[in-house]
């Protein structure tokens, strides 16, 4: 099967899982007791006639399945409804996806560059000093509570004054250069990854370290071996290239935690992403955004599935032989 | 287990920190020196007791403490405390205080450790309404230690009979079952878990809620658990016992109970070890938020609710204490996961 047949039939097999995940979410919460209107109705600053609109496009006078029709035929075209303060959903989800992605891609390309070697060098020297620390480390490292830990360098940062306390940019950010913006970002940038790339560090260099370990014990190295081929590289040549293969299928799962543990992190660095929206929109009982960003959350996480499936098929040739 | 507890030390020393995590949780109301609910307003934020072995004139004397006194400081504009230098309050061990019950059955006033009843034992200090922070964690603990349990006890019924039937009975049947467990699992578990969290109605007792955050645990976990079991049931189910069991007419839900589920044991286990640690860790985050176990009741991750407020974690950092308590629990919970694996299934080198 040619890859861009396997990415139409990847992507065909996920719309059955998307409609049930609209499903799930949109039953639940439904479910909740709270009018999902409450809170528009009451703000003097929306007028009826958006008021008299959101019923129309919920569909609020009819039963729940129409309701639910209602939604996804809106959702489709891109109309998310309007927020309780009467902003457009899709325009504020778009913002903060980005900026949850940033966050996310930022992390996972950290956790490769970091956890890889460490998982390797483990790996190599089975066993030894180093490969103990490692383990405890990373077994600490999975411990600590991801909020707690942002607290702790938030203290951290106020003390020593070397980071800024949260958001993403600076006051005075409308006011830089191009490449001081860009700075200005990465600076702010900096301790929410710290903490997600310490969490998903210590799985990741595990994972490797077990993998490298599984191959380096197969027939075709020790055979490699035995012909006289240098350590190294055996180790680089063959034996790395198969032993990054299952970290490529781990990806897609990465990146569903990530979003998940995301949303803790950017709740306490107040970092402006998707997992602090949907949090916020919650607690405000804001039905249109909390629906809109558990939807798209989820393509997200679908998406990233679907990424590392293909990534997968063009590193691993044999996983496309069958 | 035991001889392997003898090689691995790391795994023993996690294990005996959960004992005395769990005797601590257990005997909360005998070891803390305070209700849970008991307040002394003038108390807001007081820091930590010190406690004396040494009297000022340099002499051994058996430990005491002194009150803390509230002042307020018209320069900084805060409120200080200060020692109350004037008495001393000596520490009681097996002294009496409020009453309880142990184990809900004995009726008793003794505690581990109480001072005068006008004095102050804070060792951790104060909250903000001058609750005993120490007897707090410890009754907090109750609630953050045992929640994950019992999550474990609804999901993991749940996600072996689904990876069962799905796996056993295939087809149709299978398809179906599985692209619903994918589609929960496509959802982001603490986005989910904050929508299920914010959905329960306010007016509830907190015995109502703390089942109700229960069952909300539980139904992240079963997804991936039930796809693994599927997986092991797909290759059970071709084993010769399985069709002897099918030739003598016996049930295919007797089958599945009876012959293939018991197989999966191993993994189930190792499954359970390593994921007490993420309910603990769920439970803490949503009570962080304020989603989860509420006020005036106690769990660790409610009481770390104050460290979201930056004076707090600036000038009071003894109400940082739950989140080492969790870490330290998570991690034990971890290294005891690795260690029954090793046990359990010693091909893989994940240790």
């Amino acid at each position: 099967m040619p890859i861009w047949m396997y990415i139409f039939k990847r992507i065909l097999q996920s719309v059955p899982i998307i409609i049930l995940v609209t499903l799930i979410s949109f039953f639940l919460i439904r479910l909740s007791p709270v009018d999902p209107l409450a809170e528009l109705k009451l703000n003097p600053a929306v007028s009826k006639q958006t008021v008299e609109h959101e019923i129309k496009r919920l569909g609020l006078d009819k039963p729940i399945l129409f309701q639910y029709f209602y939604w996804g035929k809106n959702f489709i075209k891109g109309d998310m409804g309007t927020t309780t303060t009467g902003e457009k959903v899709s325009s504020k989800i778009k913002e903060r996806a980005a900026n949850t992605l940033i966050l996310s891609l930022n992390v996972i390309f950290w956790t490769w560059i970091i956890g890889i070697p460490l998982g390797i060098i483990a790996a190599l020297n089975y066993r030894s000093i180093f490969d103990r620390l490692l383990t405890l480390f990373s077994s600490a490292g999975m411990a600590i509570p991801s909020f707690f830990f942002a607290v702790l360098l938030l203290i951290f940062a106020q003390k020593t004054g070397l980071f800024p306390i949260g958001g993403l940019t600076s006051a005075n950010f409308y006011t830089l250069s191009a490449v001081n913006k860009i700075l200005d970002i990465l600076h702010h940038l900096f301790l929410p990854t710290f903490v997600l790339t310490t969490l998903s560090l210590a799985g990741l260099s595990r994972q490797m370290r077990a993998n490298l370990l599984d191959v380096l014990d197969s027939d075709y190295v020790k055979y490699a071996i035995a012909k006289g081929i240098p350590r190294k590289k055996v180790i680089i040549k063959h034996a790395l290239r198969n032993a990054v293969n299952p970290l490529v299928t781990m990806l897609g799962f990465e990146f569903a935690g990530l979003l998940s543990g995301a949303a803790l992190t950017e709740y306490v660095f107040q970092y402006p992403g998707l997992g602090r929206l949907i949090l916020e929109a919650v607690m405000k009982s804001d039905i249109n955004l909390v629906m809109a960003g558990l939807v798209i959350g989820s393509l997200m996480l679908v998406l990233g599935n679907i990424i590392s499936d293909i990534l997968l098929r063009l590193v691993d040739p044999r996983v496309g032989a069958n | 287990m035991i001889k392997f507890f003898k090689k691995d030390k790391l795994g023993a020393l996690s294990f005996f920190v959960l004992v005395f995590l769990y005797l601590a949780i257990l005997f909360a109301s005998f070891l803390s020196p305070y209700e849970k609910n008991y307040s002394n307003r003038k108390l807001s934020y007081a820091p930590p007791s010190n406690i004396y072995m040494i009297t000022p004139e340099g002499k051994i004397s058996a430990p005491y403490t002194y009150n803390w006194v509230r002042k307020f400081n018209p320069h900084t504009l805060n409120l200080d405390f200060s020692e109350d230098r004037s008495q001393r309050h000596y520490l009681k061990f097996f002294g009496e205080g409020f009453e309880y019950k142990l184990f809900g059955i004995f009726k008793t006033k003794r505690h581990f450790i109480t001072t005068d009843t006008n004095g102050g034992l804070h060792f951790l200090g104060c909250d903000i309404n001058g609750r005993d922070n120490f007897s707090r964690l410890l009754y907090g603990g109750r609630i953050s230690l045992t929640i994950g349990f019992l999550a474990l006890l609804i999901s993991f019924p749940i996600g072996l009979i689904y990876g069962g039937i799905s796996g056993y009975f295939g087809g149709v049947i299978d398809n179906i079952l599985m692209r619903i467990s994918e589609a929960v699992m496509s959802i982001p578990t603490f986005y989910l878990l904050i929508i299920l969290a914010a959905i329960l109605p306010s007016n509830m007792t907190s015995q109502e809620r703390f089942a109700l955050i229960t069952i909300i645990l539980a139904f992240i976990g079963w997804a991936g658990f039930a796809r693994v079991v599927r997986g092991m049931v797909l290759s059970i189910k071709n084993e010769d016992y399985v069709k002897a069991a099918k030739s003598i007419g016996q049930t295919d839900f007797k089958i599945i109970l009876r012959h293939i589920l018991p197989q999966t044991s191993s993994y189930v286990i190792i499954a359970i070890a390593l994921s007490i640690p993420s309910f603990i860790l769920a439970e803490s985050g949503l009570s962080f938020l304020g989603l989860g176990i509420q006020q005036p009741d106690a769990s660790w991750g409610n009481m770390l609710k104050e460290a979201q407020e930056f004076a707090n974690i600036m000038y009071r950092p003894w109400l940082l204490a739950p989140g080492f308590l969790i870490f330290i629990a998570v991690l034990s919970y971890n290294i005891i996961g690795d260690t029954i694996r090793d046990v359990l299934d010693p091909k893989s080198k994940t240790c």
